[in-house]
């Protein structure tokens, strides 16, 4: 078989799903593309100037990139919370979709790794931690297993979409024995890459507030609602403008299985908020200031409830059978988690940790600008990446999209 | 057990091509490649380093900055001991610091943090205040506790650093590769002592404030995007002076020497004072102690 020539044809068959498309679909790339350029002229002054044209200051190191970080590593974990019913219970009806959330894995590593990039101060060496010409403090660092796990996982996930859809293009079933292992692992280590995460920061005795070992099942709680969440949305999206089809029983599945895991999520950060209220040591401080602000110095309160009023709402919307099999009711609850668990994983996660500082110091930290734009454009890069990978998978999955069959 | 088949003639020269290949491409990476990290740099080749580095600052700084690669002394662990009775929050140490070892003006950095703190409240950080500005000093009330790298014998920086660009010499002294450093800040966020500083902006320093004396591992100057901290003043103490702030302290609050000379006066003070480490419940084991000398 003349590979190159498949080859070919798939990349130029891509070429010609991606360009094509109605009003919104460019609208959206539009959108996206001016998103990425902006973010990219915001990251070529912080380049140049260096990382003082964010909020970020010795007392609070790490800010808006390392809490965007945090939340998609969590969505990329997501993926996992369909695999194992799809695979293990072979529970159909997920099985189909199962895919989707792989590619979203995919995307949402791609921007966890931008994220780190535009986050170091020194981009030009990032090779440093590539070994053999880099040096990776492994096993010391637990930033080092991050880089390893996070890459491993990238890699797993894109090797089973690109082998499931490049069987399916040429119009034959997936092999099973490259896949089942596969997705097998990749369960390990989706639970892998958001533990590893949480050890990051529950590893450091010099912050409290992280120095708690909740910290990695909560990270794993909130990950298996908010990917889902994101997921949901984008399955309702496809059904509508495609010809694909998934069921509502799948959907409503994903939904009842994220009211468990919100149920988790809530009752985990309760129990954290037990502990550190009623001990009421000098570690209180950094939940104190995250639910009710010390002193004059209450600019995260308002954040801090309203995550917490839409993760319960949320919670309640999708365990009551009625409001998730309601499409209104599911997707204002799929709205609710994603900025309830974005609020509670980004700042709630990042900003008390090292508020006050080490020596007692509150500075008040609020991204500039420029550290949004970089932002907005990180995330663009990551939808980019997904809706293009979707524009072709969808067809092959379909078998719209096909190799000619020779005669 | 089998017995080995004799290899033929084309096999042997293979193998033999291939080792040489391999031995030659080890080298090269080896010299020419790496190592790149100050940590595994051989003595000979570090000279090698440090005239590149010198030219460099010739070549951006218009001036001749030396950079010394003094080692550690054998028999040397440096300690430092700081008397929070003597201490009247001047700040000279600060400064003294500031300009020994080239930390930029602006933006600001400072390795030493002093930290104002009521007598009635002992030393509590959650109730410090870094900023007081009175007429004069000492306040009424008010004690001081400066706050700078503690060269922790159990150092958290340095065990997360992903690149290994900072580690602990063995005279004790927790020092940074600033050429290898790739600011992802993970050391700053695991200091239990808000000791590390980042480059936020490119750093600047008046050319006729600039101390061209430096150490390759210390005060050398710092590009942006790097982090940076006290280094016990190691251009200094390897060469058996005092550090900045303890030479310029005009209570003689601070003290300094080698823990391993029973000699020593910070023998002397972990002896017979009253002493005490900050964040004690953290096995951070500093060996930068505070004391009450009255």
């Amino acid at each position: 078989m003349d590979t190159a020539k498949l080859l070919t044809e798939f990349v130029t068959g891509s070429i010609r799903l991606v360009t094509k498309g109605n009003r919104y679909y460019w609208a959206w790339i539009a959108l996206l593309l001016t998103l990425i350029v902006s973010g990219a002229l915001a990251y070529w002054d912080q380049v140049s100037e260096g990382l003082v044209t964010t909020a970020m200051r010795d007392q609070v190191s790490w800010g808006l990139y390392i809490g965007n970080f945090t939340f998609l590593v969590g969505v990329a974990a997501a993926a996992v919370v369909l695999v194992i019913p799809a695979y293990i219970y072979h529970w159909k009806p997920i099985r189909e979709i199962v895919i989707y959330g792989e590619l979203l894995a995919v995307s949402a590593i791609v921007m966890c790794l931008l994220f780190v990039v535009v986050d170091i101060g020194r981009p030009d060496r990032f090779w440093h931690l590539f070994p053999p010409f880099g040096f990776l403090n492994f096993p010391g660092s637990l930033l080092a297993w991050d880089v390893l796990v996070l890459n491993i996982y990238f890699v797993l996930n894109f090797v089973i979409v690109t082998h499931i859809l490049y069987r399916a293009f040429h119009g034959k079933a997936y092999d099973k024995r490259i896949v089942v292992p596969l997705v097998l692992l990749s369960i390990p280590m989706a639970v892998g890459i958001h533990t590893v995460t949480a050890f990051l920061f529950n590893g450091l005795a010099a912050r409290p507030y992280w120095n708690a070992s909740i910290l990695a099942p909560q990270f794993l709680a909130s990950a298996f609602c908010s990917g889902p969440a994101i997921l949901l949305l984008v399955l309702q999206l496809l059904r509508r403008f495609t010809q694909f089809e998934i069921r509502d029983e799948a959907i409503w599945k994903i939904a009842e299985l994220m009211a468990y895991a919100m149920f988790l999520n809530l009752f985990l950060h309760g129990a954290e908020a037990f502990k550190e209220f009623y001990s009421d040591t000098e570690h209180l401080l950094y939940t104190r200031y995250w639910f009710l602000g010390l002193g004059e110095h209450r600019t995260l309160v308002p954040f801090a409830w309203t995550a917490v009023a839409l993760n319960t709402l949320a919670f309640f919307l999708f365990v009551i059978p009625a409001t998730r099999r309601n499409w209104i009711t599911l997707n204002i609850g799929c709205l609710a988690i994603y900025f309830g668990v974005y609020i509670e994983k980004g700042m709630g996660l990042i900003i008390p940790g090292l508020t006050p500082d080490a020596l007692g110091e509150i500075y008040v930290y609020l991204f500039t600008s420029h550290e949004f734009r970089v932002a907005a454009g990180v995330f663009s890069i990551g939808f980019l990446v997904f809706t293009l990978m979707l524009k072709v998978a969808v067809p092959i999955s379909l078998g719209e999209f096909q190799r000619a069959r020779a005669a | 057990m089998t017995v080995p088949r004799p290899e033929n003639d084309l096999d042997l020269s293979r193998r033999k091509f291939v080792s040489v290949a391999a031995a030659a491409a080890a080298g090269w990476l080896l010299t020419s490649c790496g190592p790149k990290r100050l940590h595994d740099v051989p003595r000979d080749r570090l000279m090698e380093r440090i005239r590149e580095m010198e030219a460099k600052y010739a070549e951006e700084l218009g001036t001749a900055v030396t950079v010394s690669d003094a080692g550690p002394l054998p028999g040397v662990e440096f300690a430092y001991a700081l008397d929070i009775s003597r201490c009247i929050g001047c700040r000279r140490c600060v400064y003294a610091c500031v300009e020994e070892n080239n930390q930029s003006r602006d933006p600001q950095v400072q390795w030493i943090r002093v930290l104002s703190m009521e007598k009635e409240g002992g030393v509590d950080f959650s109730d410090s205040d870094p900023y007081y500005d009175p007429e004069t000093v000492p306040e009424e009330g008010h004690f001081y506790v400066p706050v700078q790298c503690q060269q922790c014998q159990n150092p958290p920086c340095t065990k997360v650093c992903p690149t290994g660009a900072t580690w602990t010499e063995p005279d004790g002294i927790v020092v940074i590769d600033y050429d290898w450093c790739i600011g992802c800040r993970y050391c700053m966020a695991a200091c239990p002592y808000g000791a590390r500083h980042f480059n936020w902006g490119e750093p600047h320093i008046p050319a006729e404030e600039l101390n061209t004396n430096t150490h390759y591992l210390g005060n050398r100057p710092r590009p942006k995007g790097v982090v940076e901290k006290c280094t016990f003043c190691i251009q200094r103490t390897r060469q058996g002076r005092y550090p900045a702030c303890v030479e310029v302290c005009p209570v003689g609050a601070r003290k300094f020497g080698n823990l391993l000379d029973p000699e020593s006066e910070i023998r002397y003070i972990l002896e017979n004072k009253r002493v005490l480490v900050l964040k004690e419940d953290l096995n951070t084991l500093p060996k930068f102690f505070y004391f009450y000398g009255t």
